[in-house]
């Protein structure tokens, strides 16, 4: 395990720079643990000063250290995305092992529900869900309704896996030793699986931190949470751009940047990585 | 073209179910909501203005007869289902007594209009750039546009937009950053309206294709250095046909296949993107109007605009998914 993590930081660049990216920003995220201020205490400096030694990312119209507060922003977004991940991670092995190992009309049931899911427009349907929720939709329930949603291309890729290990030797050796469906499915299966699930975990972090923050930003969630989104939405809520207010949009959005790039760079070469095809090009091969 | 015949009807069938799950599925979610329409409706309405006791009464029981809120909920479904057949949806509450169906109508043609550019310019160039940067993979000009691709390709289309906005707004106003077309343009089939649709699509239509071009040309990039490797090109190069040719006929048209399966799959993604990006530069599209309607909590056109999002992304899904066979003589032969 961790040779192969020296070695892809060695050899592959793409990997660094997103280890880079993305440990800068949980580094950062962490430093929220001994922040010195209360995030939701306003008013606290003076307001609109701008990036200087004392306020490193300078001070907000709402009186908040910015360096301070856009760590527990990026903490909770952190959170946000990788509860998404978690429970999508739940779902989509689940529905990938069962669709794949089970097959018939199980399978093709799943495959139906997973075309419809693949064809939703999700933002229409989670407008929807903010419509009707309203303030109940807080950061647990927009979690769990944002894994309901963004399983089925996972599904799909871990169904495929599955359907080449069925007729494999090993499984055949389980069935006929009597091993339970469940048993092969989650222990001789899912282990095959794993790399694959952990690439994906990532991207699904990437696309789920990015519906937050646009929800956010709209207004669509618990706005007096400190996130990148409501960060955004509170700057653009005091006409921080027309005002003169650069830092307060620049420097979250700059941030937020880099940590989708190493998101995305991470979940790219680690999957580069498993397929070992790329990976006897990279060497050459 | 008798089983394309067979394909067509089979997918066709397909729609219909997604659609139809898709509809039904955010008929329930509002129905089973706590927000009560009616009363939504009266908030909203004697906000404004004072009305007597009796009036309130006399509204409340005309709005509780229009939503048919006070019957079961199967026969809400039904009658709603047999209504949407019929093109009839309710009335909106943003802009009573508008049929709700028309709001959604009228800005349509903007989404769509939008949505088919875009997805044509990003589809067409990211694959002819990804595929010549798959062939030539020495170039220093396309390894350079690769590496743009891996940094924009991840940010969410709300940021880009938002950064253009900020970029083409602030920093270097040039471009008109907001609405359809010019305030002062009459509208219709002529020359300068067309010019000033064409003018102020020009930033969101851009920063929809900078965030798309980046997949086409990644994904487009990959496969074809997987199919560069194939015996065929080998062939090919070693009987001296021109590079133009294999690129253009053999390798590129090849890769293109899988492209076209996932356009398909990633068009409601691409959707949910436009409908971000026309709320950020106020564009008179679907998604202006939804989020509109969702701040003014007018029950009738949220339901519309999704269930006509959700149909239109499926019909174009399919329509996608019909042109497959076409490009692959493998499946037009089966």
């Amino acid at each position: 395990m961790f040779h192969i993590i020296r070695d892809l930081l060695r050899f592959n660049r793409e990997f660094a720079i997103g280890v880079a990216f993305l440990g800068l920003i949980v580094v950062y995220s962490l430093l929220s643990f001994v922040s010195p201020i209360d995030p939701d205490i306003q008013f606290m400096e003076f307001p609109d000063l701008p990036p200087s030694g004392e306020y490193w990312f300078g001070t907000n119209s709402r009186g908040q250290d910015l360096f301070w507060q856009l760590t527990f922003a990026f903490r909770n977004t952190l959170g946000f995305g990788i509860m998404v991940a978690a429970f999508s991670r739940v779902i989509s092995i689940t529905v990938g092992l069962v669709s794949g190992y089970v097959g018939g009309a199980v399978d093709r049931v799943l495959m139906v529900i997973n075309d419809v899911f693949v064809t939703l427009p999700l933002l229409p349907v989670l407008l929807v869900f903010f419509f009707v929720l309203g303030d109940s939709l807080n950061t647990i329930n927009l979690a769990l309704l944002m894994a309901c949603l963004g399983w089925p291309f996972d599904a799909r890729l871990i169904r495929s896996i599955t359907l080449g290990l069925r007729h494999r030797e090993f499984t055949r050796h389980a069935m006929f030793s009597g091993m339970s469906p469940l048993k092969i499915m989650f222990e001789e299966h899912l282990p095959y699986v794993m790399p694959v699930v952990f690439a994906t975990a990532m991207a699904n972090m990437l696309w789920a931190i990015g519906v937050e923050v646009t929800l956010a930003v709209l207004g669509f969630t618990n706005i007096n949470l400190a996130t990148v989104g409501t960060t955004i939405y509170w700057a653009n809520n005091h006409s921080a751009m027309i005002v003169g207010v650069w830092w307060w949009i620049v420097i979250p959005v700059v941030l937020v940047v880099m940590l989708f790039i190493g998101l995305y760079l991470l979940a790219v070469s680690l999957n580069e990585y498993i397929d070992p095809r790329s990976r006897l090009r990279r060497m050459g091969g | 073209m008798r089983t394309y015949g067979f394909f067509v009807l089979k997918r066709f069938g397909q729609l219909l179910i997604v659609v139809f799950l898709g509809v039904s599925a955010t008929f329930f979610i509002t129905h089973l909501s706590p927000l009560d329409p009616v009363e939504q409706t009266m908030g909203r309405l004697t906000r404004q203005s004072g009305f007597s006791p009796e009036a309130q009464e006399a509204m409340r029981a005309a709005l509780t007869e229009l939503y048919g809120t006070d019957k079961p909920l199967l026969e809400q479904f039904y009658s709603f289902w047999s209504r949407l057949v019929r093109g009839d949806m309710g009335p909106s509450l943003l802009a009573f007594p508008t049929p709700a169906l028309r709001l959604v109508k009228r800005a349509l043609p903007w989404t769509v209009g939008l949505l088919t550019t875009t997805v044509l310019i990003t589809w067409t160039v990211g694959n002819l750039l990804g595929g010549l940067a798959g062939y030539f993979q020495n170039s220093r000009l396309l390894k350079a546009f690769g590496v743009f691709a891996i940094g924009v390709q991840p940010i969410p289309y709300y940021i880009v937009a938002f950064i253009m906005l900020i970029l083409f707004g602030f920093l270097w106003p040039v471009l008109p950053i907001s609405g359809g077309a010019g305030m002062f343009v009459e509208p219709g089939w002529n020359i300068h309206y067309a010019l000033s649709i064409v003018h102020h699509s020009i930033l969101p239509a851009s920063s929809i294709v900078v965030v798309g071009l980046g997949t086409w040309f990644l994904g487009m990039r990959a496969l074809v250095s997987n199919v560069v490797t194939e015996d065929y090109v080998t062939y090919a190069e070693f009987g001296g046909v021109e590079s133009r040719k294999i690129v253009g006929s053999y390798v590129i048209r090849n890769a293109m296949i899988p492209q076209l399966t996932a356009l398909a799959m990633v068009l409601g993604g691409v959707f949910s993107g436009t409908i971000i990006t026309e709320e950020v530069f106020s564009y008179p599209g679907v998604g202006t109007l939804l989020i509109d309607a969702v701040n003014a909590g007018d029950y009738t056109l949220v339901l519309a605009v999704t269930s006509i999002s959700i149909a239109t992304v499926a019909t174009a899904i399919f329509v996608i998914d019909l042109l497959y066979p076409l490009l692959d003589p493998r499946v037009r032969v089966r």
